[in-house]
Protein backbone atom coordinates (compact mmCIF):
# COMPACT_ATOMS: atom_id res chain seq x y z
CA UNK A 1 0.00 0.00 0.00
CA UNK A 2 2.06 3.36 -1.30
CA UNK A 3 1.03 6.55 -0.13
CA UNK A 4 -1.23 6.83 -3.47
CA UNK A 5 -3.29 4.22 -2.79
CA UNK A 6 -4.19 5.17 0.42
CA UNK A 7 -5.34 8.75 -0.74
CA UNK A 8 -7.50 6.98 -3.14
CA UNK A 9 -8.88 4.92 -0.87
CA UNK A 10 -10.13 7.98 1.14
CA UNK A 11 -11.34 9.62 -1.79
CA UNK A 12 -13.17 7.01 -2.90
CA UNK A 13 -14.80 6.55 0.54
CA UNK A 14 -15.11 10.35 0.52
CA UNK A 15 -16.94 10.34 -3.08
CA UNK A 16 -18.62 7.67 -2.42
CA UNK A 17 -20.61 8.75 1.36
CA UNK A 18 -21.53 11.77 -1.03
CA UNK A 19 -23.13 10.15 -3.68
CA UNK A 20 -25.33 8.09 -1.63
CA UNK A 21 -26.66 11.07 0.58
CA UNK A 22 -25.70 14.11 -1.41
CA UNK A 23 -25.96 16.58 1.71
CA UNK A 24 -23.09 18.74 0.56
CA UNK A 25 -23.35 19.38 -2.88
CA UNK A 26 -27.12 19.79 -2.92
CA UNK A 27 -26.60 22.18 0.06
CA UNK A 28 -24.25 24.03 -1.67
CA UNK A 29 -25.36 24.20 -4.97
CA UNK A 30 -28.81 25.82 -3.23
CA UNK A 31 -26.44 28.55 -1.17
CA UNK A 32 -24.46 29.54 -3.92
CA UNK A 33 -27.49 30.66 -6.00
CA UNK A 34 -29.38 32.32 -3.08
CA UNK A 35 -26.26 34.40 -2.93
CA UNK A 36 -26.50 35.32 -6.44
CA UNK A 37 -29.67 36.42 -6.51
CA UNK A 38 -29.22 38.23 -2.91
CA UNK A 39 -26.44 40.14 -4.52
CA UNK A 40 -28.62 40.76 -8.08
CA UNK A 41 -30.88 43.11 -5.06
CA UNK A 42 -26.98 44.90 -4.49
CA UNK A 43 -26.96 46.19 -7.88
CA UNK A 44 -28.86 46.62 -10.88
CA UNK A 45 -26.69 43.55 -13.05
CA UNK A 46 -29.01 43.73 -16.48
CA UNK A 47 -28.46 47.74 -16.46
CA UNK A 48 -24.76 48.32 -16.18
CA UNK A 49 -22.99 45.97 -18.10
CA UNK A 50 -19.29 47.48 -17.82
CA UNK A 51 -20.11 47.55 -14.31
CA UNK A 52 -20.95 43.98 -14.07
CA UNK A 53 -17.83 42.54 -16.02
CA UNK A 54 -15.95 44.58 -13.35
CA UNK A 55 -17.39 42.79 -10.23
CA UNK A 56 -19.05 39.75 -11.27
CA UNK A 57 -15.81 37.87 -10.97
CA UNK A 58 -15.43 39.00 -7.56
CA UNK A 59 -18.97 38.19 -7.08
CA UNK A 60 -18.56 34.42 -8.22
CA UNK A 61 -15.56 33.75 -6.19
CA UNK A 62 -17.19 35.56 -2.78
CA UNK A 63 -20.31 33.05 -4.17
CA UNK A 64 -18.07 29.86 -4.37
CA UNK A 65 -16.11 30.70 -0.73
CA UNK A 66 -19.49 30.93 1.22
CA UNK A 67 -20.72 27.87 -0.18
CA UNK A 68 -17.61 25.63 0.34
CA UNK A 69 -17.60 26.95 3.70
CA UNK A 70 -21.17 25.79 4.69
CA UNK A 71 -19.52 21.97 3.38
CA UNK A 72 -16.68 21.87 5.00
CA UNK A 73 -17.54 21.48 8.67
CA UNK A 74 -19.98 18.78 7.81
CA UNK A 75 -17.04 17.06 5.24
CA UNK A 76 -15.41 16.00 9.09
CA UNK A 77 -18.41 16.46 11.14
CA UNK A 78 -19.22 12.49 9.23
CA UNK A 79 -16.14 11.69 10.79
CA UNK A 80 -16.71 12.10 14.36
CA UNK A 81 -19.50 10.07 14.50
CA UNK A 82 -18.95 6.30 16.03
CA UNK A 83 -15.36 7.63 17.00
CA UNK A 84 -14.50 7.48 13.34
CA UNK A 85 -11.36 10.01 13.65
CA UNK A 86 -10.03 8.20 16.21
CA UNK A 87 -9.88 4.94 14.42
CA UNK A 88 -8.03 6.98 11.63
CA UNK A 89 -5.87 8.40 14.44
CA UNK A 90 -4.96 4.22 15.56
CA UNK A 91 -4.14 3.35 11.85
CA UNK A 92 -1.15 3.05 10.33
CA UNK A 93 -2.06 4.60 6.91
CA UNK A 94 -0.21 8.43 6.77
CA UNK A 95 -2.62 11.07 8.47
CA UNK A 96 -1.73 13.14 5.40
CA UNK A 97 -3.26 10.76 3.30
CA UNK A 98 -6.59 11.13 5.21
CA UNK A 99 -6.22 14.92 4.72
CA UNK A 100 -5.53 15.08 1.03
CA UNK A 101 -8.02 12.48 0.53
CA UNK A 102 -10.74 14.71 1.95
CA UNK A 103 -9.24 17.72 0.58
CA UNK A 104 -9.36 16.57 -3.02
CA UNK A 105 -13.11 15.06 -2.42
CA UNK A 106 -13.97 18.75 -1.40
CA UNK A 107 -12.31 20.50 -4.14
CA UNK A 108 -14.49 17.50 -6.35
CA UNK A 109 -18.09 18.67 -4.52
CA UNK A 110 -16.54 22.48 -5.02
CA UNK A 111 -15.64 22.23 -8.65
CA UNK A 112 -19.06 20.80 -9.30
CA UNK A 113 -20.78 23.72 -8.00
CA UNK A 114 -18.80 26.00 -10.39
CA UNK A 115 -19.25 24.21 -13.26
CA UNK A 116 -23.50 24.66 -12.87
CA UNK A 117 -23.44 27.96 -11.62
CA UNK A 118 -20.61 29.69 -13.83
CA UNK A 119 -23.63 29.52 -16.53
CA UNK A 120 -26.18 30.61 -14.54
CA UNK A 121 -24.03 33.74 -13.45
CA UNK A 122 -23.50 34.17 -17.43
CA UNK A 123 -27.36 33.82 -17.59
CA UNK A 124 -28.62 35.91 -14.77
CA UNK A 125 -26.37 38.62 -15.25
CA UNK A 126 -25.93 39.30 -18.45
CA UNK A 127 -22.23 38.69 -18.53
CA UNK A 128 -20.03 38.93 -22.22
CA UNK A 129 -16.69 38.31 -21.18
CA UNK A 130 -14.19 40.00 -22.91
CA UNK A 131 -10.70 38.48 -22.47
CA UNK A 132 -9.46 34.86 -23.08
CA UNK A 133 -12.07 33.15 -21.18
CA UNK A 134 -10.33 29.69 -21.11
CA UNK A 135 -8.04 31.01 -18.77
CA UNK A 136 -10.71 30.50 -16.35
CA UNK A 137 -10.12 26.87 -17.20
CA UNK A 138 -6.57 27.46 -15.00
CA UNK A 139 -7.98 30.48 -12.85
CA UNK A 140 -10.91 28.99 -11.18
CA UNK A 141 -9.53 25.19 -10.53
CA UNK A 142 -6.49 27.13 -8.46
CA UNK A 143 -8.29 29.20 -6.67
CA UNK A 144 -10.78 26.54 -5.63
CA UNK A 145 -8.11 24.29 -4.94
CA UNK A 146 -6.24 27.45 -2.29
CA UNK A 147 -9.90 27.92 -0.62
CA UNK A 148 -10.42 23.95 -0.10
CA UNK A 149 -6.78 23.37 0.83
CA UNK A 150 -6.77 25.82 3.83
CA UNK A 151 -10.18 25.67 4.29
CA UNK A 152 -10.36 21.11 5.16
CA UNK A 153 -7.70 21.97 6.89
CA UNK A 154 -9.34 24.36 9.47
CA UNK A 155 -12.13 22.29 9.46
CA UNK A 156 -10.17 20.00 10.83
CA UNK A 157 -8.31 22.25 13.45
CA UNK A 158 -11.46 23.42 14.31
CA UNK A 159 -13.34 20.27 14.87
CA UNK A 160 -13.32 19.96 18.64
CA UNK A 161 -13.53 23.47 19.69
CA UNK A 162 -16.59 24.48 21.68
CA UNK A 163 -18.32 26.64 18.68
CA UNK A 164 -16.83 24.95 15.42
CA UNK A 165 -19.36 26.43 13.07
CA UNK A 166 -18.02 30.57 14.39
CA UNK A 167 -14.58 29.51 14.72
CA UNK A 168 -14.02 27.78 10.89
CA UNK A 169 -14.56 31.79 8.63
CA UNK A 170 -12.87 33.78 11.76
CA UNK A 171 -9.60 31.38 10.79
CA UNK A 172 -10.53 30.80 7.03
CA UNK A 173 -11.06 34.37 5.84
CA UNK A 174 -7.72 35.89 7.29
CA UNK A 175 -5.48 33.19 5.86
CA UNK A 176 -7.00 32.80 2.32
CA UNK A 177 -7.54 36.57 1.84
CA UNK A 178 -4.62 36.28 -0.43
CA UNK A 179 -5.66 33.33 -2.45
CA UNK A 180 -8.88 35.10 -2.64
CA UNK A 181 -7.46 38.37 -3.94
CA UNK A 182 -5.85 37.00 -6.48
CA UNK A 183 -8.56 34.86 -8.07
CA UNK A 184 -10.86 37.64 -7.75
CA UNK A 185 -8.02 39.62 -9.86
CA UNK A 186 -7.37 36.93 -12.38
CA UNK A 187 -11.33 36.32 -12.91
CA UNK A 188 -11.76 39.92 -13.46
CA UNK A 189 -9.19 40.04 -15.77
CA UNK A 190 -10.44 38.27 -18.19
CA UNK A 191 -13.94 39.06 -17.73
CA UNK A 192 -12.84 42.73 -18.52
CA UNK A 193 -10.12 42.27 -20.70
CA UNK A 194 -8.51 45.02 -18.93
CA UNK A 195 -4.86 43.79 -18.31
CA UNK A 196 -3.84 40.40 -18.10
CA UNK A 197 -4.36 37.69 -15.34
CA UNK A 198 -0.52 36.25 -15.58
CA UNK A 199 0.53 37.76 -12.64
CA UNK A 200 -2.36 36.68 -10.62
CA UNK A 201 -2.30 32.98 -11.73
CA UNK A 202 1.61 33.17 -10.44
CA UNK A 203 0.36 34.46 -7.36
CA UNK A 204 -2.35 31.89 -6.79
CA UNK A 205 0.08 28.92 -7.98
CA UNK A 206 2.74 30.35 -5.50
CA UNK A 207 0.18 30.35 -2.80
CA UNK A 208 -1.53 26.80 -3.61
CA UNK A 209 2.10 25.47 -3.49
CA UNK A 210 3.15 26.72 0.04
CA UNK A 211 -0.14 26.21 1.45
CA UNK A 212 -0.87 22.51 0.40
CA UNK A 213 3.14 21.71 1.53
CA UNK A 214 2.57 23.06 4.97
CA UNK A 215 -0.75 21.84 5.35
CA UNK A 216 0.19 18.68 4.53
CA UNK A 217 3.42 18.93 6.96
CA UNK A 218 0.98 20.27 9.93
CA UNK A 219 -1.98 17.76 9.65
CA UNK A 220 -0.69 15.05 11.80
CA UNK A 221 -0.14 17.59 14.58
CA UNK A 222 -3.56 18.77 14.85
CA UNK A 223 -5.23 15.36 14.32
CA UNK A 224 -3.70 13.81 17.50
CA UNK A 225 -3.62 17.94 18.71
CA UNK A 226 -5.04 16.41 22.49
CA UNK B 1 9.14 43.48 39.75
CA UNK B 2 12.69 42.34 39.79
CA UNK B 3 15.26 44.96 40.22
CA UNK B 4 17.18 44.87 37.09
CA UNK B 5 13.41 44.85 35.36
CA UNK B 6 12.70 48.32 37.52
CA UNK B 7 16.30 50.10 35.77
CA UNK B 8 15.37 48.48 32.03
CA UNK B 9 11.82 50.36 32.28
CA UNK B 10 13.37 52.83 33.48
CA UNK B 11 15.91 53.00 30.94
CA UNK B 12 12.92 52.80 28.46
CA UNK B 13 11.01 55.95 29.92
CA UNK B 14 14.37 58.17 29.51
CA UNK B 15 14.46 56.92 25.71
CA UNK B 16 10.97 57.11 24.98
CA UNK B 17 11.28 61.01 26.22
CA UNK B 18 14.24 61.73 24.53
CA UNK B 19 12.54 59.78 21.26
CA UNK B 20 9.99 62.23 21.31
CA UNK B 21 11.92 65.06 22.36
CA UNK B 22 13.78 64.03 19.16
CA UNK B 23 10.69 64.16 16.75
CA UNK B 24 9.80 67.22 17.62
CA UNK B 25 12.71 69.48 17.22
CA UNK B 26 13.08 67.51 13.66
CA UNK B 27 13.22 69.91 10.84
CA UNK B 28 10.29 70.84 9.93
CA UNK B 29 8.68 68.32 6.37
CA UNK B 30 8.81 70.55 3.17
CA UNK B 31 5.07 69.66 1.67
CA UNK B 32 3.61 68.65 5.14
CA UNK B 33 4.77 71.01 7.83
CA UNK B 34 4.67 70.02 11.02
CA UNK B 35 1.85 67.23 10.45
CA UNK B 36 4.30 64.91 9.66
CA UNK B 37 5.50 64.78 12.87
CA UNK B 38 2.99 61.58 13.71
CA UNK B 39 5.06 59.13 11.33
CA UNK B 40 7.72 58.97 14.23
CA UNK B 41 5.20 57.59 15.85
CA UNK B 42 3.45 55.42 12.91
CA UNK B 43 6.70 54.03 11.47
CA UNK B 44 8.48 52.20 14.35
CA UNK B 45 4.98 50.58 15.36
CA UNK B 46 3.89 49.38 11.83
CA UNK B 47 7.78 48.15 11.39
CA UNK B 48 7.61 46.36 14.36
CA UNK B 49 4.55 44.95 14.19
CA UNK B 50 5.91 42.92 11.19
CA UNK B 51 9.02 41.47 14.10
CA UNK B 52 6.68 40.40 16.44
CA UNK B 53 4.66 38.04 14.23
CA UNK B 54 8.06 36.00 13.61
CA UNK B 55 8.89 35.53 17.91
CA UNK B 56 5.25 34.58 17.82
CA UNK B 57 5.92 31.87 15.03
CA UNK B 58 9.46 31.15 16.25
CA UNK B 59 7.88 30.34 19.57
CA UNK B 60 5.27 28.02 18.21
CA UNK B 61 7.59 26.33 16.29
CA UNK B 62 9.15 25.71 19.90
CA UNK B 63 6.17 24.96 21.44
CA UNK B 64 5.48 21.97 18.58
CA UNK B 65 9.03 20.88 18.85
CA UNK B 66 9.03 20.47 23.10
CA UNK B 67 5.30 19.39 23.48
CA UNK B 68 5.94 16.23 23.52
CA UNK B 69 9.53 16.82 25.28
CA UNK B 70 9.72 18.93 27.46
CA UNK B 71 6.28 20.24 29.73
CA UNK B 72 7.83 22.75 31.08
CA UNK B 73 9.60 24.60 28.22
CA UNK B 74 6.56 24.26 26.10
CA UNK B 75 4.74 26.09 28.67
CA UNK B 76 6.80 28.74 28.58
CA UNK B 77 7.12 28.89 24.09
CA UNK B 78 3.33 28.86 24.28
CA UNK B 79 3.14 31.95 26.67
CA UNK B 80 5.66 33.98 25.10
CA UNK B 81 3.56 32.69 21.60
CA UNK B 82 1.02 34.46 23.41
CA UNK B 83 2.36 37.44 24.57
CA UNK B 84 4.18 38.06 21.13
CA UNK B 85 0.59 38.32 19.29
CA UNK B 86 -1.26 40.17 21.99
CA UNK B 87 1.81 42.39 21.18
CA UNK B 88 1.33 42.54 18.00
CA UNK B 89 -2.24 43.44 17.68
CA UNK B 90 -1.74 46.16 20.13
CA UNK B 91 1.43 47.93 17.89
CA UNK B 92 -0.64 46.86 15.05
CA UNK B 93 -3.65 48.44 16.04
CA UNK B 94 -1.52 51.85 16.87
CA UNK B 95 -0.23 51.78 13.36
CA UNK B 96 -3.43 51.69 11.91
CA UNK B 97 -5.03 54.41 14.10
CA UNK B 98 -1.88 56.55 13.62
CA UNK B 99 -1.97 55.74 9.80
CA UNK B 100 -5.71 56.49 9.49
CA UNK B 101 -5.21 59.74 11.58
CA UNK B 102 -2.51 60.50 9.08
CA UNK B 103 -4.00 59.64 6.02
CA UNK B 104 -7.03 62.21 7.12
CA UNK B 105 -4.99 64.92 7.48
CA UNK B 106 -2.79 64.28 4.68
CA UNK B 107 -4.89 62.72 1.91
CA UNK B 108 -8.24 64.24 3.14
CA UNK B 109 -9.41 60.25 3.50
CA UNK B 110 -9.75 58.13 6.63
CA UNK B 111 -9.26 55.08 4.45
CA UNK B 112 -7.91 54.10 0.71
CA UNK B 113 -7.88 50.71 -0.13
CA UNK B 114 -4.38 50.47 -1.30
CA UNK B 115 -2.27 47.65 -1.45
CA UNK B 116 -0.14 48.82 1.97
CA UNK B 117 -2.99 49.63 3.80
CA UNK B 118 -5.23 46.60 2.66
CA UNK B 119 -1.95 44.00 3.56
CA UNK B 120 -1.45 45.73 7.04
CA UNK B 121 -5.09 45.50 7.82
CA UNK B 122 -4.71 41.65 6.82
CA UNK B 123 -1.67 41.47 9.71
CA UNK B 124 -4.06 42.54 12.04
CA UNK B 125 -7.03 40.79 11.66
CA UNK B 126 -4.45 37.44 11.07
CA UNK B 127 -3.41 37.70 14.91
CA UNK B 128 -6.88 38.93 16.08
CA UNK B 129 -8.18 35.99 14.41
CA UNK B 130 -5.46 33.90 16.49
CA UNK B 131 -6.37 36.00 19.88
CA UNK B 132 -10.10 34.84 19.08
CA UNK B 133 -8.90 31.19 18.42
CA UNK B 134 -7.06 31.02 21.76
CA UNK B 135 -10.29 32.17 23.09
CA UNK B 136 -12.75 29.66 21.29
CA UNK B 137 -10.53 26.44 21.28
CA UNK B 138 -10.81 23.34 23.81
CA UNK B 139 -9.39 23.55 26.72
CA UNK B 140 -6.11 21.41 26.41
CA UNK B 141 -5.72 21.54 22.78
CA UNK B 142 -5.57 25.64 22.54
CA UNK B 143 -1.88 25.28 22.64
CA UNK B 144 -1.82 23.18 19.50
CA UNK B 145 -3.69 24.34 17.25
CA UNK B 146 -2.79 27.88 17.96
CA UNK B 147 1.04 26.92 17.50
CA UNK B 148 -0.44 25.76 13.78
CA UNK B 149 -2.55 28.55 13.08
CA UNK B 150 0.95 30.77 14.10
CA UNK B 151 2.46 29.59 11.71
CA UNK B 152 0.14 29.64 8.76
CA UNK B 153 0.19 33.70 9.96
CA UNK B 154 3.32 33.90 10.09
CA UNK B 155 3.25 32.15 6.22
CA UNK B 156 0.95 34.94 5.14
CA UNK B 157 2.84 38.38 6.64
CA UNK B 158 5.51 37.92 3.68
CA UNK B 159 2.65 37.73 0.64
CA UNK B 160 1.28 40.66 2.74
CA UNK B 161 4.56 42.57 2.73
CA UNK B 162 5.94 41.36 -0.90
CA UNK B 163 2.48 42.67 -2.41
CA UNK B 164 3.40 46.13 -2.08
CA UNK B 165 5.47 45.77 -5.32
CA UNK B 166 2.58 43.93 -6.90
CA UNK B 167 0.13 46.57 -6.62
CA UNK B 168 -0.42 49.91 -7.20
CA UNK B 169 0.00 51.90 -4.28
CA UNK B 170 -0.98 55.42 -3.06
CA UNK B 171 1.03 54.86 0.05
CA UNK B 172 4.28 56.60 -0.58
CA UNK B 173 7.27 54.22 -1.26
CA UNK B 174 8.89 51.96 1.41
CA UNK B 175 11.01 54.42 3.60
CA UNK B 176 13.85 52.16 3.52
CA UNK B 177 14.92 50.10 0.38
CA UNK B 178 11.91 51.63 -1.21
CA UNK B 179 14.34 52.62 -4.46
CA UNK B 180 15.05 56.17 -6.15
CA UNK B 181 12.40 58.97 -4.93
CA UNK B 182 11.44 57.17 -1.26
CA UNK B 183 13.37 57.76 1.96
CA UNK B 184 13.94 60.46 4.13
CA UNK B 185 15.67 63.72 4.95
CA UNK B 186 19.23 62.94 6.51
CA UNK B 187 18.66 65.64 9.41
CA UNK B 188 15.35 63.35 10.21
CA UNK B 189 17.03 59.83 10.41
CA UNK B 190 18.42 60.56 14.35
CA UNK B 191 14.88 61.03 15.44
CA UNK B 192 13.61 57.82 13.27
CA UNK B 193 16.40 56.15 15.09
CA UNK B 194 15.77 56.80 18.18
CA UNK B 195 11.76 56.55 18.17
CA UNK B 196 12.86 52.99 16.39
CA UNK B 197 14.87 51.89 19.55
CA UNK B 198 12.01 53.54 22.34
CA UNK B 199 9.52 51.66 20.82
CA UNK B 200 11.48 48.39 20.22
CA UNK B 201 12.31 48.41 23.65
CA UNK B 202 9.02 49.55 24.86
CA UNK B 203 7.71 46.64 22.96
CA UNK B 204 10.03 44.54 24.33
CA UNK B 205 9.23 45.45 27.98
CA UNK B 206 5.31 44.73 26.89
CA UNK B 207 6.27 41.47 25.92
CA UNK B 208 8.26 40.55 29.33
CA UNK B 209 5.16 41.72 31.28
CA UNK B 210 2.35 40.10 29.57
CA UNK B 211 4.84 36.65 29.15
CA UNK B 212 5.22 37.04 33.60
CA UNK B 213 1.72 37.38 33.89
CA UNK B 214 0.75 34.52 31.51
CA UNK B 215 3.59 32.10 33.42
CA UNK B 216 1.91 33.31 36.80
CA UNK B 217 -1.42 31.79 35.40
CA UNK B 218 -0.27 28.75 33.87
CA UNK B 219 1.51 28.11 37.34
CA UNK B 220 -2.10 29.08 39.73
CA UNK B 221 -3.67 26.82 36.69
CA UNK B 222 -1.42 24.01 37.36
CA UNK B 223 -1.44 24.39 41.01
CA UNK B 224 -5.43 24.44 40.97
CA UNK B 225 -5.36 21.47 39.09
CA UNK B 226 -2.58 19.75 41.65
CA UNK B 227 -5.15 20.59 44.39
CA UNK B 228 -7.69 19.35 43.55
CA UNK B 229 -5.81 15.94 43.32
CA UNK B 230 -5.01 16.73 47.02
CA UNK B 231 -0.85 16.01 47.43
CA UNK B 232 -0.12 19.94 47.19
CA UNK B 233 -0.73 22.74 48.94
CA UNK B 234 -1.99 23.98 45.39
CA UNK B 235 -4.17 27.46 46.58
CA UNK B 236 -3.98 29.24 49.79
CA UNK B 237 -7.85 28.41 51.05
CA UNK B 238 -10.39 26.18 49.78
CA UNK B 239 -10.09 22.95 48.23
CA UNK B 240 -8.36 21.12 50.67
CA UNK B 241 -9.61 19.53 53.40
CA UNK B 242 -9.45 20.11 56.74
CA UNK B 243 -6.66 18.80 59.32
CA UNK B 244 -9.36 17.13 60.99
CA UNK B 245 -10.80 15.15 58.49
CA UNK B 246 -7.59 14.48 56.76
CA UNK B 247 -5.80 13.10 60.18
Amino acid sequence: MNYAHHVLTHLRKDLRLEWRTKDSINGMLFFALLVVVVLAMAFDPASYPTMTRQISGGLLCVAVLFAAMTALNQSWARETSNNVLDAHRLSAAPASALFVGKALANFLFVMAVEVVLAPIFTIFYNLHPLGETWKLLIILPLGTWALVVNGTFFAALSLRSRNRETLLPLVLLPISMPALLAMIQASTAVLTGEFEPTLWIKVLVAYVIVFTTTCVLLFQTILSAD
Amino acid sequence: MPKWALAYFGLTLIVMAYGFYAAMVAPKEATMGNLYRVFFYHLPHTILSFVFPYLNCAASFLYLYWRNRNVERAAAADAFALASAEITVLYASIGLATGMLWGRAAWGIWWAWDARMTTYLLLWLLYVSYLLVRRLSATGQTAVISAVLAIFAAIDVPICFMSIRWWRTQHPSAVFGGGDNSGIDPTMVPAVLWNMLAFAMWGAFLLGMRYAIERRRQRQSNAHALGFLGDEPGLSGGFRAAPSEAR
